[in-house]
């Protein structure tokens, strides 16, 4: 059995021992997207489970184990890797843990601290945690990050934001039901297949792999109906993670919605953007700048990828990066960097301009970075496009769910009257209210 | 042709039925004591028989509370702020902003110059329901309440956010004397702001101004409120209770069958998954054999009548009740007495000890203590031996029961205490702050509100099969969960069950934050009215795993340990000084009210005077108005702090003024900023330390209501720059702070790195002047300058990079010029208390802490108990970085940890911490700090702040403190 192993300030070491023994949890957030990512680690020799419990235990034992005012991302995620150990189902001498760290002003970059702080109240110090991060915070003798895997990684995003989004435009729409859903597992499938195997992440197989795929959904059979649409933004976690958000995706399907949830990769790039914008804005190594801005580069150029497939067979391609960031300046500073900081803004002001009007922000109660760039820009938003229909949800453990609904259903109710008028501009209203 | 709509509400179902010219022409208002859907079916079949035409009607329903039915049943829904508003457009004319408030929302909608809607989001403050709780707690109907405000004389602040901390608000004020009428209109005024806070969202109120929903119909009071606030008058239409059901009859498009929907909804019984526990008992023999354990620990009782050995008198004036014991030389309880409050315990003691004169006249009473919220005032007016902190009130008579307790918690109406015993002493104390929702006050509003008595309530749930899982979270967000689950078919029983498992949940789990039972230890007290409910008994002990004492006297231990500590101080000598029978004859109290003066805080007195003219005096928050001596500022860094930033004067410069706003960040770098600009010829004008009255000038142009204080604050910082005709206002955008080298990065927290863009995007003047919130970094000093001077060249002409390059470096030599007078007079702070024997508190937060606004002058509250204060940056720089077991990456923060870290090695240092509510940084910080703390066998100590802190608790939090650092001095 692999030897704990410690470092200076006592943090138990993920060895190479560990790696040929142990099987890594990962957390779950964006489905299809994890699902795909996964199958990168197991290329490259780590035996790994991704986490796909939910259920409000997930919740209860988060509020055991973590403080209960810390952000609900960090009490969901923790919540499920402790629920996940007392299961039984792993064998906890054998198991390792993996948890994002983004190094950013946001308290988010702690979660892995208040993870191995749960992790010892539960009874599991000695699970390693290892802490998957571009800053080089942590380092383990047993895991690295190398170019390659990077890369492999950025191909399962670019993969994980195409699918989601040809799903969303066809779903709402296709005529037999299911068909989209399937879809989308029938390319994960595949997908991973290719991935475990290190294939599938240069440019000329993703180009050729995501024009198969909009090839696909194109063949879906639609019925174009009118419908609401919306947009979802957010914090990252309670954004694309159903646990987080209670099924807010599926929900707004029931209600007769057309969704569109911008993609991971905006993240991204907009993670690798801020030092670029640090550096403008302060100084720095120009050295530094310049490495950046050829990974910016790159990143770009998959980017693209997604928007000519989309383009190529019918479907609404997302904006670019470079355009998403162009619509926001002068209403939020590109400096504002921490969680998603003015990206968020910019999303919501994207697809207000793509025809997604009405859009349900969503935040766990008290995020800090969103009191500014979400809810703080509502009103400059609102100036800029009048027809813009936002409304923040704040989710929590105790917030309850007909109280996020009925919000929702607000929301909708403004848009179909929207739509309604839209349809009659000419006629004059009568009892009907109309905006004025 | 005919329409019907149904307003689900939480607490009411309203229908409306109208003609074919929208005419309304029946209508029903009533409670639904979550009986919904009988009286969904109640309803339709009343319109059935009452109105005619109704079978060809059509039909809609509203509101939150109908939205699950609908949708199973298959009845047309709409949104009830959507139909409020199509009812509007219909009814009233021109209307431009409808208020609308509910049992448990609080919605305005913008109808004109751009429609808007708002609702609350996940804090039910301000509604229906906190008047409802407010009316309880004042013990008065609902409707008295509108009588009481009429005949208010002055308004005392109090917090609206959420019921809980209107509670914490109001019982000091009616505890220290305060008129109940002035707390009526106070309440109103809490909801207006809460109101005009929590959903403007800086959007002005203005134009024609329609009030609906039922507080504001019924509460003319409510609305004349709004109308002071919003300088305007607005109205209340007829039918101002229906307009979400006419809005929904509006919408209607679906013809009704009565038949079919009353049958449907009859036999809706919701999906009947809701998330339960496990039953508190298996079977009745289980619950026979637990109620016979507990029913051994016992307090032998005597006759008081007769009595003729010596007796103490012990009272306990709590938050919600009044607890009065009359304990024999032998321990013997002679006479209890416990009831509610009713908001003034002064008349309520004064009964009780007519009644023992009554019972006793001869009775020799050596020695009396009184404790609780109401201690100071009683102990005044009833010339009572002793006042004592609750903490040693309790512990005392904790030990009688149980001499080796390791653990005593006591959840009360709205407190939870709890305190670890380490060697016969106080080791830790744990107090909720900010939140009741474990306390029992809790269980009483619901049951209360589901139409039963709290102990017929709490019965029902032994038994139930199903306790509903609840969490552990907020009062409010608990009520609609409780909806939620009823509509899935909980029984009342399964409720009351799930409440109990959610009170000791979220004592053990938010106010105690244990994750296992171990950390308890072993010997466990449990005492408190709330623990004489079994139910809670049980869950406590299913939760903890342990078996544990409750006394009989589980409700009276304050009272009863109040007699013993009196008898352990008198040692059995001497003559009581409590009031004597024919004195009590004569008794009065008379209250006035006035305003302090002494100080720029000019506190709001309320002045009680008893008959032999003793006095007490009570909303003050220092001793200068009781001892009419100022303050001892020298052991004060906070006072320093504020003397120091205010030698900072503008000097007029020839590039005009430029204004700072005094908070956040701002705060510690004004010496930097204040340097930077005069050095470049600007006159620095910074808007003055917060006021209540500054702050409500900026609340309406808040974004979101669940920032942190400090920041709201902001808001009105910069507004008052703007209406003191400043032109040129600096507020810049900071990621990072200076970096101190005591963590991994130097980052502020995202709050206070943008909130400028907040100000930027939400307060409308800000167009009016040239408002500065470019994104700098200070922490670069080289590059400083050359940042700085490009972004100076957007908003000023012809400034010179020579110029910044030399104002910037004044600036850094400045600050630190200004860092080190402090951390020299706080080093001698230290010292003068040391050789004087003083007690040091390092008071910790953030720099902006200091104001005197954000932390209500707990500062000189604490050095009211003759302590030295010094702050976190006095002895953080002492320290060398050392690794935490978090990632240590805000300037501010990580002082904390070094503090903390350095208060550990100083035996006469205690650390006591400022938390911000709605701080989510701090959700790191106070574990962390608590941990280098206990590691070292400190007392960790914080203080939850917000827009209005309760100082009663604070006080006791602070005397609980000191008492246990002297015990533990007298036992080394």
């Amino acid at each position: 059995m692999a030897k704990l192993v410690y470092d200076k300030n006592g943090r138990l070491i993920f060895t190479k021992e560990m790696k040929k023994e142990y099987t890594i949890l990962l957390p779950m957030m964006a489905k299809i997207h994890f699902s795909i990512i996964r199958n990168v680690f197991t290329h490259y020799g780590y035996k790994n489970v991704l986490l796909e419990d939910d259920g409000p235990e997930i919740a209860q034992v988060g509020l055991k184990y973590v403080h209960n005012d810390t952000c609900y991302p960090a009490i969901l995620v923790i919540g499920q890797f402790i629920h996940a150990l007392q299961s039984g189902k792993y064998d906890i001498n054998k198991t390792a843990l993996m948890i994002t760290q983004t190094g950013g002003g946001c308290r988010a970059s702690n979660y892995i601290h208040l993870l191995r702080k749960a992790l010892v109240k539960a009874g599991f110090e000695n699970v390693p945690v290892i802490s998957l991060n571009l800053s080089g915070l942590e380092k383990n003798s047993g895991f690295s990050i190398t170019i390659p895997m990077i890369r492999r990684f950025l191909a399962g995003l670019v993969y994980g934001d195409a699918l989601m989004l040809f799903n969303n435009q066809t779903k709402a729409y296709e005529v037999n039901k299911g068909e989209s859903d399937a879809l989308v597992q029938m390319w994960i499938d595949k997908l991973s297949q290719e991935m475990s195997k290190g294939d599938g992440f240069s440019g000329s197989q993703l180009e050729k792999n995501l024009d198969k795929i909009a090839a696909d959904f194109a063949e879906i059979k639609l019925n174009k109906v009118d419908k609401i649409k919306v947009g979802i933004v957010g914090e990252i976690y309670v954004k694309y993670s159903s646990l987080g958000n209670n099924n807010l995706e599926k929900f707004l399907l029931e209600q007769g919605c057309e969704v569109n949830v911008p993609g991971i990769m905006g993240f991204a790039l907009f993670k690798i953007d801020n030092r670029l914008e640090d550096y403008k804005l302060y100084g720095g190594s120009k050295l530094k700048f310049n490495v950046l801005s050829e990974a910016m580069k790159y990143l770009t150029k998959m980017e693209s990828y997604i928007i000519n497939s989309a383009k190529n067979h019918g479907f609404l391609p997302p904006s670019s990066y470079a355009h998403t960031k162009e619509l926001i300046k002068g209403m939020i500073g590109y400096g504002n960097k921490m969680g998603e900081g003015w990206l968020l803004t910019a999303e919501m002001a994207e697809l207000i301009e793509s025809g997604y009007e009405n859009i349900v922000c969503t935040q766990p109660f008290g995020c800090l970075p969103n009191h500014i760039c979400a809810k703080g820009m509502i009103s400059s938003l609102k100036r800029k496009y009048e027809n813009a229909n936002i409304f923040p949800v704040d989710y929590d453990p105790g917030a309850p769910r007909v109280n996020q609904e009925n919000r929702i259903k607000l929301m909708l109710a403004v848009a179909k009257e929207k739509m309604k008028s839209d349809k009659q501009v000419s006629k004059v209203e009568d009892k009907l209210p109309v905006a004025k | 042709m005919m329409k019907i709509g149904l307003d689900i509400g939480s607490t009411t179902i309203k229908c409306a039925v109208l003609d074919d010219n929208n005419k309304l022409i029946y209508k029903t208002y009533e409670r639904h004591y979550s009986q919904i859907t009988e009286k969904i079916a109640d309803i339709l079949e009343n319109i059935r028989c009452k109105v005619k035409g109704a079978e060809n009607a059509y039909f809609a329903m509203s509101g939150s509370a109908g939205m699950g039915v609908a949708e199973k049943c298959g009845i047309d829904f709409v949104q009830e702020v959507y139909a409020t508003r199509v009812a509007a457009n219909t009814f009233i004319d021109n209307a431009d902003v409808i208020i609308e408030l509910g049992g448990e929302d609080a919605k305005i909608l913008f109808l004109t110059g751009g429609m808007d809607v708002r609702m609350n989001g996940s804090c039910a403050g301000g509604t229906g329901a906190f008047i409802d709780q407010m009316a309880m707690l004042l013990n008065v109907p609902i409707e008295e309440i509108n009588e009481l405000a009429k005949k208010c004389e002055k308004t005392y602040t109090i917090a609206s956010r959420c019921g809980v901390f209107a509670k914490s608000d109001i019982q000091p004020l009616l505890n220290q004397g305060a008129r109940k009428e002035d707390i009526a209109k106070s309440i109103f005024m809490a909801v207006v702001n809460q109101t005009v806070a929590g959903l403007a969202q800086g959007r002005e109120i203005a134009g024609k101004i329609v009030y609906l929903g039922g507080p504001l119909t019924f509460l003319p009071e409510l609305r004349k409120s709004f109308d002071e606030v919003l300088k305007t008058e607005g109205i209340c239409p007829d039918d101002s209770l229906y307009y979400v059901s006419m809005g929904a009859a509006l919408c209607a498009d679906e013809r009704i069958n009565f038949d079919e929907v009353i049958s449907k909804v009859k036999a809706y019984r919701g999906s009947g998954n809701f998330a339960f526990n496990n039953p508190l008992f298996q079977n009745e023999k289980e619950l026979a054999e637990f109620k016979a354990r507990h029913a051994k620990a016992k307090v032998e009782t005597g006759e008081l009548k007769g009595y003729k050995g010596k007796a103490y008198i012990g009272i306990d004036a709590g938050s919600t009740t009044l607890k009065a014991t009359v304990v024999s030389e032998d321990k013997k309880i002679l006479f209890s007495q416990y009831q509610s409050n009713s908001g003034n315990p002064v008349p309520i003691v004064k009964e009780i000890l007519e009644k023992i004169y009554e019972i006793n006249p001869d009775i020799n009473i050596v020695s009396s203590a009184v404790t609780g919220y109401g201690e100071e005032i009683i102990k005044n007016a009833f010339g009572v031996d002793i006042g004592v902190v609750e903490t040693i009130a309790h512990l005392t008579a904790a030990k009688s029961f149980m001499p080796d307790v390791e653990f005593i918690i006591d959840i009360g109406g709205q407190d939870i205490k709890c305190f670890k015993i380490h060697n016969g002493a106080i080791d830790n104390i744990f107090l909720n702050e900010a939140c009741s929702s474990g306390c029992g006050s809790f269980l009483q509003t619901f049951a209360n509100t589901l139409g039963y008595s709290v102990e017929e309530f709490s019965e029902l749930g032994l038994l139930a099969k199903q306790p509903v899982d609840l969490g552990s979270r907020c009062t409010v967000f608990m009520n609609s969960s409780v909806k939620q689950a009823q509509k899935d078919g909980a029984t009342i029983e399964d409720i009351s069950a799930g409440l109990s498992i959610s009170v000791v949940k979220n004592a053990l789990y938010k106010v105690i934050r244990v994750s296992s039972a171990s950390e308890l230890g072993s010997r466990i007290v449990v005492q408190g009215g709330t623990f004489l409910n079994d139910a809670v008994l049980r869950v406590f002990e299913k939760e903890t795993g342990r078996e544990v004492v409750r006394p009989n006297i589980s409700g009276l231990m304050g009272a009863y340990g109040a007699a013993l500590y009196a008898m352990d101080i008198s040692r059995g000598e001497g003559e009581s000084t409590i009031i004597k029978r024919d004195a009590l004859e004569g008794f009065f109290h008379r209250i006035a009210m006035t305003n302090c003066g002494l100080c720029s805080n000019n506190c709001r007195l309320t002045v009680n005077t008893f008959s032999d003219g003793r006095k007490y005096i009570a909303g003050n928050r220092c001793e200068r108005p009781v001892t009419k001596r100022m303050p001892d500022e020298s052991f004060n860094i906070y006072d320093y702090k504020r003397n120091l930033l205010d030698s900072y004067e503008p000097k007029s410069g020839s590039r005009g003024k430029i204004g700072i706003p005094m908070g956040l960040n701002m705060f510690e770098l004004f010496p930097f900023w204040y340097t930077f600009f005069t050095q470049l010829g600007f006159e620095v004008v910074r808007s003055p330390y917060s006021t209540r009255k500054l702050y409500l000038g900026g609340q309406h142009t808040i974004p979101s209501d669940t920032v942190c204080f400090p920041a709201k604050l902001m808001h009105g910082h910069i507004q008052w720059l703007i209406d003191n005709g400043i032109k040129n206002i600096f507020y810049p955008c900071m990621s990072y702070n200076f970096d101190e080298h005591k963590g991994d990065n130097h980052y502020n927290c995202p709050v206070v790195a943008y909130y400028p863009e907040v100000v930027r995007a939400n307060v409308r003047d800000i167009q009016k002047v040239n408002f500065f919130c470019e994104y700098l970094g200070i922490d670069r000093r080289k590059d400083f300058p050359y940042k700085m001077y490009e972004h100076l060249l957007k908003y000023f002409d012809g400034i010179e990079i020579k110029e910044v390059k030399a104002a910037a470096r004044a600036a850094y030599d400045e600050y630190e010029t200004y860092l080190s007078k402090i951390r020299a007079y706080g080093d001698d702070i230290i010292k003068r208390a040391e050789s004087e024997g003083k007690k040091i508190f390092v008071l910790s937060g953030r720099p902006y802490h200091a104001d005197p606004e954000t932390n209500h002058g707990i500062d000189r509250l604490i050095a009211g108990f003759n302590v030295a204060i010094i702050s976190e940056d006095i002895v953080s720089c002492k320290v060398d970085k050392f690794p935490t077991t978090v990632l240590n990456q805000w300037t501010y923060h990580s002082r904390l940890y070094s503090a903390a870290k350095y208060v550990s090695t100083r035996p006469n240092m205690n650390l006591v911490q400022l938390v911000s509510f709605g701080c989510g940084v701090d959700a790191i910080t106070t574990d962390e700090v608590r941990g280098i703390l206990e590691k070292n066998g400190k007392i960790y100590t914080q203080i939850k702040i917000d827009e209005i802190t309760n100082l009663g608790a604070v006080k006791i939090r602070i005397r609980s403190l000191l008492a246990t650092i002297q015990q533990n001095d007298s036992k080394n």
